[in-house]
């Protein structure tokens, strides 16, 4: 099993998501943060747009390419003391990483953010196996200790305020004092800082994602902020990268261009922290470094998308910028998406991984707005690929009820025009025809009459650049800092 | 079939490809043989002074701080300067760097120690094998000179970087450890490093020293001022 799906449920999640407050308020930050500063660090460098045609060519070709650059990643990891294990699907991607950590006799394993281990539900599987995942970059720390998912791709805890976490802590760390004052946000920093250092001198194998996989060098890239991936695969016996086959660029001058665009699409940093770039396993001169190295590579039916109007997809770098200029992420968060991946590139990606009978209604969960397309730093078609899903939810002949609901979750965000209003001039355009439709989905701008055979236009990415440049000011709060983490991987 | 051999055939009936057409595997051979260069942001195209300078606003802009003495001589008395203006102790950790080895550190009372972290020391010093003034950031070599924990365990970490190591941006280091290393150009790990350690992740708002160190310091040897 993969981690828990409540996609088809998305109705009822983000009718629940639009009555808690809490999670509004947060989702209000977003506004001022992501956007602003993706805005500012784009228009701060005059290269930006053509580093993003270079980010598209690169991936493409590599898709293009995809089964030669394996083998080549693959020997090159091989001939650098390193092993590549191929995984079909989710299961036998969890089978390998419990047999890794078996043969090392293994208790702790700490671990940097991973998207991956998400999909595959790992950190489940490893209790279940008797071993101790320990999550550590922080946000995934805090969700871990909630037992909840991650509800966005670079700020896993994104929907919680400092007021939970405290709670959060005071509940499980109770080694320290519960006097303690914990006030102040950056105590709680600290608080994690020192638990989890423990952990990571007492690990016995680290488990990372991987950002970029180098074919050149047999090299796997992670990029955080915190350094908590660093220390995760440093100290302890065995470094273990999951990481899924389209992670693959050819060359180190490849992965500095794509370098470029992810930290200015993900945080509007120009760069990240910690890039970090890894090839096998400790050499014999080296005094640090993990002792073995492995590379788990997930298919888990990307293979299938390659070849289709889908392959697209498979450019994505997992920025989240795509999420945070969403109008629909922006009203419901991640988690009524119901798997991994939520936002425009979850609506796409959802279906191919995990079925169209699952994850078939998310392709609706869009205003077809176009904002996630100007920002994306590979530009994938994200509104005419949701579009491509749900033309062929209509061609598999989906049963009447389920159609129905797939076209009343349209209904549910046209008849709430408010979600429309933070959008973009465009976004206001089918506003005024939704309001024409007066609920009737087949008037709606984008129902499928209307898409059929022609493309619904997509804002221009300067123009809507501009826009937000003109209009930052206005937007940011007092105080209010954008949210800072290492990319998705 | 093993899982390999079926994700191959898969990829292939996908793309329409056997995997034995030359033009493709001639593509594949000529990238990776002549790595293609891209495009490479005119504002770390820098030489000299102005290099130094532009790197220090980088660096500065995510709050590294940075020092430029003109000589290796002057690094030792630079770095206890930093310590003490901190509030921090006096000691500190290195790897087996000649560089760093050469310099009079016995001219101050620091406390110097060698070897990997364990996790027990407060304060690091590295030496970065070049700095990259597009981003400000240092990049770093694991190996017994500059051992990676020295990186990511202390609470302040002090990085010294030869102007003369200054290129324009990552590129131009992957181009220098192929010149000097040839078919097998990467060490176990390369660190490249923009700023002391941050997390967004408690209440949306940045706070320096999640997991790496809270503090920064880059000490520039300024070549050009010499020469
Ligand atoms: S689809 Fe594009 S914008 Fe969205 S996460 Fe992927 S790369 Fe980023």
């Amino acid at each position: 099993m993969t981690a828990t799906i409540t996609s088809p449920a998305f109705r009822e999640n983000a009718h629940q998501a639009l009555q808690d407050k809490q999670l509004q308020a947060v989702l209000g930050t977003m506004r001022t943060g992501f956007s602003v500063k993706r805005a500012e660090a784009a228009a701060a460098l005059p290269e930006f747009e053509a580093l993003r045609d270079s980010a598209r060519d690169i991936k493409n070709h590599t898709l293009a390419h995809l089964d030669l650059y394996l083998e080549q990643y693959e020997a090159k990891v091989t001939a650098s003391g390193g092993h590549v294990h191929f995984a079909r699907d989710a299961a036998e991607a969890r089978r390998i990483v419990a047999d890794i950590c078996r043969a090392l006799g293994a208790k702790t394993v700490t671990k940097g953010k991973s998207m991956i281990s998400e999909e595959i539900g790992l950190n489940d599987h490893l209790e279940r196996e008797g071993f101790t995942p320990i999550e550590t970059d922080l946000g995934e720390y805090i969700i871990q200790l909630r037992h909840e998912t991650p509800s966005h791709i670079i700020a896993p805890a994104f929907h919680l305020s400092a007021a939970q976490v405290e709670q959060d802590f005071r509940r499980v760390h109770t080694q320290l004092p519960p006097e303690r004052d914990l006030s102040e946000p950056v105590s709680l920093l600290n608080e994690a800082r020192q638990a989890l250092r423990q952990h990571f001198l007492a690990a016995d194998v680290g488990i990372t994602g991987a950002n970029f996989l180098i074919a050149e060098t047999g090299t796997s890239v992670i990029v955080t902020n915190e350094g908590n991936g660093d220390l995760t695969q440093t100290l302890p016996k065995a470094h273990i990268v999951l990481a899924s086959l389209e992670k693959l660029v050819p060359t180190l001058d490849d992965c500095a261009q794509m370098l470029r665009v992810l930290a200015r699409s993900a945080t509007g940093q120009d760069s990240s922290v910690y890039t970090t770039f890894s090839t096998g396993a400790r050499r014999a001169s080296d005094p640090d470094g993990p002792g073995a190295y492995h590379v788990v590579l997930l298919d888990n039916g990307r293979t299938g998308m390659l070849g289709t109007s889908f392959q697209e997809m498979l450019r994505c770098i997992r920025c989240g910028a795509c999420m945070n200029h969403c109008p629909v992420y922006q009203a419901v968060g991640g988690h009524a998406y119901g798997w991994t991946y939520p936002g425009p590139m979850g609506s796409v990606l959802t279906p191919a991984l995990i079925g169209v009978d699952k994850g078939g209604h998310l392709p609706n969960a869009s205003t077809f707005c176009g904002r996630c397309e100007s920002v994306c730093p590979v530009r994938i078609p994200l509104p005419k690929l949701m579009r491509h899903w749900r033309e062929k939810e209509f061609e598999r002949h989906l049963t009447p009820a389920t159609s129905r609901s797939g076209l009343a979750l349209w209904g549910f965000f046209a008849r709430r025009p408010w979600l429309y209003r933070q959008a973009t001039r465009l976004g206001a355009a089918a506003l005024a025809l939704a309001a024409r439709g007066k609920g009737k989905f087949a008037s709606l701008p984008f129902a499928s009459g209307w898409t059929q055979g022609r493309d619904f236009p997509a804002p221009e990415g300067r123009t809507f650049q501009a826009m937000w440049a003109a209009q930052a000011g206005k937007r940011r709060l007092a105080g209010a800092q954008p949210d800072v983490k290492g990319q998705a991987q | 079939m093993t899982a390999r051999d079926e994700i191959l055939a898969n990829i292939r009936r996908s793309l329409g490809v056997t995997g034995q057409e030359e033009p493709r595997r001639q593509a594949v051979a000529d990238r990776l043989s002549r790595p293609e260069r891209g495009i490479v942001p005119a504002r770390g195209q820098k030489n000299g002074a102005e290099a130094i300078a532009t790197f220090r606003t980088y660096a500065e802009a995510v709050q590294t701080t940075v020092a430029v003495v003109s000589g290796p001589a002057q690094v030792p008395a630079e770095a206890a300067r930093w310590l003490s203006a901190n509030n921090l102790p006096a000691r500190l950790r290195m790897g087996a760097d000649a560089r760093l080895a050469a310099m009079p550190w016995g001219a101050t009372t620091l406390d110097v120690s060698h070897g990997p972290s364990a996790g027990a020391d407060l304060n690091g010093v590295s030496h970065a094998f070049a700095g990259v003034t597009e981003t400000g950031s240092l990049v770093l070599l694991s190996g017994p000179d500059n051992p990676t924990t020295i990186n990511f365990l202390p609470d302040n970490h002090i990085v010294v970087l030869d102007s003369l190591d200054l290129v324009p941006a990552l590129e131009d280091v992957w181009t220098r450890l192929r010149a000097e290393a040839g078919d097998d150009p990467l060490p176990r790990t390369v660190n490249m490093v923009t700023g002391p350690s941050r997390s967004g992740d408690i209440d949306r708002t940045i706070f320096l020293g999640a997991h790496g160190p809270r503090a920064l310091h880059v000490i520039v040897i300024d070549r050009h001022a010499t020469a």
